[in-house]
């Protein structure tokens, strides 16, 4: 029953063997997919849907069929990482909300609650010179690649001490050193440049023949699998056999859109074959589930053999952003998604499987707590971007402002960052 | 205007003088920056007494300064040089940044087998390999993205349009991503892309292949634009561009891929932010670029035998304007015609010299 688990690893297979994770024949019962599908088409559903328990369960059927020794997926080191990482993601992403409504910051702000699983599965399989590229959900991501808590929370404050200045805010968090490519505003943008980054990373090692087995994961949603740039990033990706992963987070919902209302064929890892990748579907509430998918394609992708598309089914917690009322998503399907915290499900299986008890995990939540607490203090206290930062990196060569009446470079005028020279 | 004195000036503007009336100039000025003093005046007419100018500082890395007098002066200085066609100039330009720097890269629809369909990037796949000259498939917003997302890791390529009307398509990534990501990335990463391209009206090539797209890249933050007119600024806009760590548009035309020009065997490059005196004048100030260059020179030898003194400068720089070269330009003449660039029923929208010329006489009215 599992889901991207059977004996056949999609991940070496062609599309031929990927068909086999569907049953051939079973259809679900149509109270066991919540969410606006009263009125379409359930045949095409993923069996996932209808076989879907609690989180506990599926953790362990991992256990049972992969490994029959009983040995277990993850080291004690591992777990507790993943643990944090989570735990992180969803401390600070409660704080962002006690934040916002504290008004502290403002603009759009989207949160990651219930997503966590996704990007602790992937990112913390990467080195520092693997690059990560998101979207406007992307505080956990930077967060889980390395960028410190105090560095994002204080770009939401939109202070100079921000990983981005001040400039990005929420939607654009950047990190050159820990190779975050942002945060993008509008979906579908960030796939290209994530398609350039493993461009380069090829090129590296083939044209300019250095030691280079960089890949790139890219995160996006299932609205954004509706979109032009997604397919044609998928035709390059596949063609030039770039080292990326494309991830998408289905959770089923584009603001108020509901993923299957808008998407012909809803089952987004069948698009991969098409373009001559393997598609794999894995259940995003568990982060072991996802890590050992994201073993595969990232392994797959440093090898040179090419680009992976994985759909990973999770669901957002709260609404799209703060602003959003969330009054469209069914409660029930709320509450059954609910019952499948990736946290909870984490800390049952540590504890459960000896890895770690409650008094070590206990600790990892006040640490995290007090890491949070001290980056809003940091951002509390970190000062605004002065003035002079105004047009500073309009331009890389400020050159690029022009030449002035006066005859000189604009930029030659120390005071003309500031805005305040004559323009 | 006969009150400014020309210190050195060359012999176009002297003989110029004599034919002209100052009294007859009393229009008023069509800028609003203010006054200066007049011997600035000087530094934008001079020809070659611009190697003098304050603006030398500038371009001190340049072989050749880009605010020459006329085209002729902008042959080799050696007295060598090679003659070539303006689209052998850019791939001249290209192979050379090419070869200087590895971290250059070509990306585009059949520049590699194909070498280009305006064989700019003719020859390069051979010599470079498949990789370095990516022959792309259809999707100018994914591939545009990709050279971002290559520019912004370390690579600086080079984006061919096969025709800028299809960077309509990769708007998107230029608007979003090109011109503003160094920005809210807080200057982290570079976008040392170029994204080149031949557009403009050519000889019946229809409606959407001849559209100019500069008004609706004037406004994105973050990018220079120039355009090329001659070889010799085609070869050394694109040798700028590639060096430069902007994201640059270089706008090319289809009708000027084969003019023919001498230009130097040594090394230049132009600056990106200047503009190019053409012709020197007194009387009124044309400011021209690309393809209306010739349109323009064309009028102002029927002007000059109509007994006006049109300057004529070649803005080069469609963002940012040099605002040095064209203001002082416009604060001597006092008069200035922009052409504007517009095209879809060919020969009455594309200006024609005799419109230009009627255009100045009735300006000098």
């Amino acid at each position: 029953m599992a889901t991207a688990f059977s004996a056949t690893l999609p991940l070496h297979g062609s599309s031929q063997e990927n068909r086999l994770l569907l049953p051939p024949t079973r259809l679900p019962p149509p109270s066991s997919f919540l969410g606006s599908t009263r009125s379409l088409p359930i045949r095409r559903l993923n069996h996932a849907h209808a076989a879907r328990r609690s989180p506990v369960v599926a953790v362990q059927e991992i256990v049972k069929e992969k490994k029959p020794t009983n040995s277990l997926l993850i080291t004690k080191e591992e777990g507790l990482v993943l643990y944090e990482d989570m735990i992180l993601g969803r401390s600070f992403e409660d704080m962002c909300a006690q934040m916002y409504y504290r008004g502290k910051m403002f603009g759009f702000v989207h949160l990651y609650n219930g997503q966590e699983a996704v990007s602790t599965g992937f990112i913390k399989l990467l080195t520092k010179s693997d690059s990560v590229v998101s979207t406007y959900r992307d505080h956990v991501h930077a967060l889980s690649k390395g960028v410190s808590a105090r560095a994002v929370m204080s770009e939401l404050f939109g202070k100079v001490t921000g990983c981005c200045r001040g400039q990005g805010g929420s939607m654009h968090m950047f990190s050159k050193e820990h190779n975050m490519l942002g945060g993008f505003a509008f979906i579908g943008e960030g796939i290209p440049v994530a398609t350039g980054a493993a461009f380069t990373s090829k090129y590296k090692r083939e044209v300019l023949k250095q030691d280079c087995d960089d890949v790139t994961v890219a995160f996006f949603g299932d609205g954004t699998c509706n979109n032009g740039q997604f397919y044609e990033c998928l035709n390059m990706a596949a063609l030039y056999k770039l080292p990326i992963i494309f991830v998408v987070e289905n959770n089923l919902w584009a603001i108020g859109m509901s993923h299957l209302r808008s998407t012909s064929d809803p089952e987004i890892w069948k698009k991969g074959p098409a373009f001559g990748m393997p598609g794999v579907h894995v259940d995003g509430m568990d982060v072991l589930k996802v890590r050992e998918v994201a073993k595969e394609a990232v392994s797959r992708a440093r090898r040179g053999e090419g680009p992976t598309l994985v759909e990973c089914e999770t669901y957002r917690f709260r609404g799209h952003s703060l602003a959003d009322p969330d009054e469209l998503r069914d409660a029930a399907e709320k509450a059954k998604y609910a019952a499948r915290d990736p946290i909870t499900a984490l800390k049952k299986y540590l504890i459960e499987n000896k890895l770690a008890n409650e008094g070590e995990l206990k600790t990892i939540e006040k640490k995290i707590d007090d890491l949070v607490e001290e980056a809003v203090e940091f951002a509390d206290a970190s000062p605004q971007p002065g003035r002079s930062q105004l047009l500073e990196n309009v331009f890389a060569d400020p050159k690029g402002f022009g030449i002035g009446p006066d005859g000189r470079y604009r930029c030659e005028d120390p005071k003309f960052t500031e805005g305040t020279a004559q323009v | 205007m006969a009150a400014r004195i020309h210190g050195g000036a060359g012999a176009g503007a002297a003989t110029a003088l004599s034919t002209f009336n100052p009294k007859k100039l009393v229009a008023p000025s069509r800028t609003n920056l203010p006054a200066r003093s007049s011997k600035r005046c000087i530094v934008a007419a001079a020809g070659s007494d611009a190697s003098k100018s304050l603006r030398v500082g500038h371009s001190q890395k340049l072989i050749a300064n880009a605010a020459v007098a006329t085209k002729a002066e902008t042959s080799a200085t050696t007295g060598t040089g090679h003659e070539l066609l303006l689209f052998e100039a850019l791939q001249e330009g290209l192979e050379e940044e090419m070869d200087r720097d590895p971290h250059v890269c070509v990306m585009g629809e059949d520049v590699g087998h194909y070498g280009g369909s305006y064989k700019v990037t003719k020859g390069l796949a051979d010599k470079f390999g498949d990789l370095r000259v990516l022959d792309t498939p259809i999707c100018e917003n994914a591939f545009t993205g990709m050279g971002i997302g290559a520019a912004m890791t370390g690579l600086r390529p080079v984006i061919e349009g096969m025709n800028m009307g299809f960077l309509l398509l990769a708007f998107n990534q230029i608007s979003n991503n090109c011109g503003m990501l160094h920005y809210t990335s807080g200057g982290q990463f570079t976008i040392p892309v170029v994204i080149r391209g031949p557009g403009g009206v050519g000889r019946q090539l229809g409606a959407e292949h001849s559209q100019r797209l500069e008004s609706y890249f004037q406004s994105i933050p973050g990018i220079q634009m120039v355009a090329c007119s001659t070889p010799y600024n085609a070869k050394g806009l694109m040798k700028a561009a590639i060096r430069s760590e902007n994201p640059v548009i270089l706008f090319e035309h289809v009708l000027l891929y084969n003019l023919k020009e001498k230009i130097p065997d040594e090394e230049y490059i132009c600056n990106l932010e200047e503009a190019e005196m053409v012709r020197p004048g007194e009387h009124i100030t044309i400011l021209t670029y690309s393809r209306m260059r010739y349109h323009v020179m064309q009028a102002a030898k029927t002007l000059v035998n109509k007994g006006y003194d049109p300057e004529v400068i070649d803005i080069r720089s469609l963002k940012p304007f040099d605002l040095y070269t064209i203001g002082n330009s416009v604060k001597k003449t006092h008069r200035d015609v922009p052409t504007p660039y517009a095209g879809t029923l060919e020969e009455w929208t594309v200006v024609q010299p005799a419109q230009i010329v009627t255009a100045v006489e009735q300006l000098c009215q």
